[in-house]
């Protein structure tokens, strides 16, 4: 599924039209983005929960030429899934 | 990170402030979209939302486990694991939120 045809299942189900239901979907992704951006965790219970994780500054290594580059040190986003999800996708 | 933890109500908010919706119908419209994703995972679809992420289903095979404490062998059932794999986009914006 990708967000074009989340989108029309929304609009399907609400009877909304596609773009108010477009701006919907937009807007749910963009406050966790936009959350996680400041740091922020988002817990969606039985879903799962996107956070943000800090990696530690690291010699890492260009794979093409094995020249060595120094990567600082970062935050990325994690994503664990929730319960009800879990044991849903292995149907208990 | 001293971050605060937001909930469906924060996004439904934002959905709230965004469209001319009650507040109990953007709590429905938030309800869904996460149920619309979670049943396309559940039939084994990936979702793959752009300039977001792809949220795909991988196949665990069954291993022999171990308890840490204990020491004991206990069997692993193979299982259907969730894997997230944030787009660019949404990475950049992270880092750079949170240097």
């Amino acid at each position: 599924m990708i967000r074009s045809e989340l989108i029309q299942k929304i609009a399907d189900e609400h009877e909304l039209n596609l773009n108010q239901a477009e701006r919907i979907v937009n807007t749910i992704f963009e406050e966790i983005i936009d959350a996680m951006s400041s740091g922020d965790r988002v817990e969606l219970r039985g879903f799962g929960a996107f956070s943000v994780k800090q990696r530690d500054a690291r010699t890492g290594r260009n794979p093409r030429t094995g020249e060595s580059v120094e990567v600082e040190e970062k935050c990325v986003p994690f994503f664990k899934t929730g319960k009800l999800l879990r044991d849903r996708l292995n149907d208990n | 990170m001293a971050g605060k933890t937001l909930t469906r109500m924060d996004l439904s908010e934002a959905v709230f402030r965004e469209v001319g919706l009650s507040r109990n119908e953007c709590a429905a419209m938030v309800e869904s979209v996460l149920q619309h994703m979670s049943d396309a995972l559940v039939e084994g679809e990936s979702v793959k939302i752009s300039s977001f992420g792809t949220f795909s289903v991988r196949e665990k095979a069954a291993r022999v486990g171990r308890n840490p404490k204990t020491g004991e062998e206990v069997p692993i059932h193979p299982r259907r694991v969730l894997t997230f794999r944030p787009s660019h986009l949404m990475k950049d914006r992270v880092a750079a939120g949170n240097k």
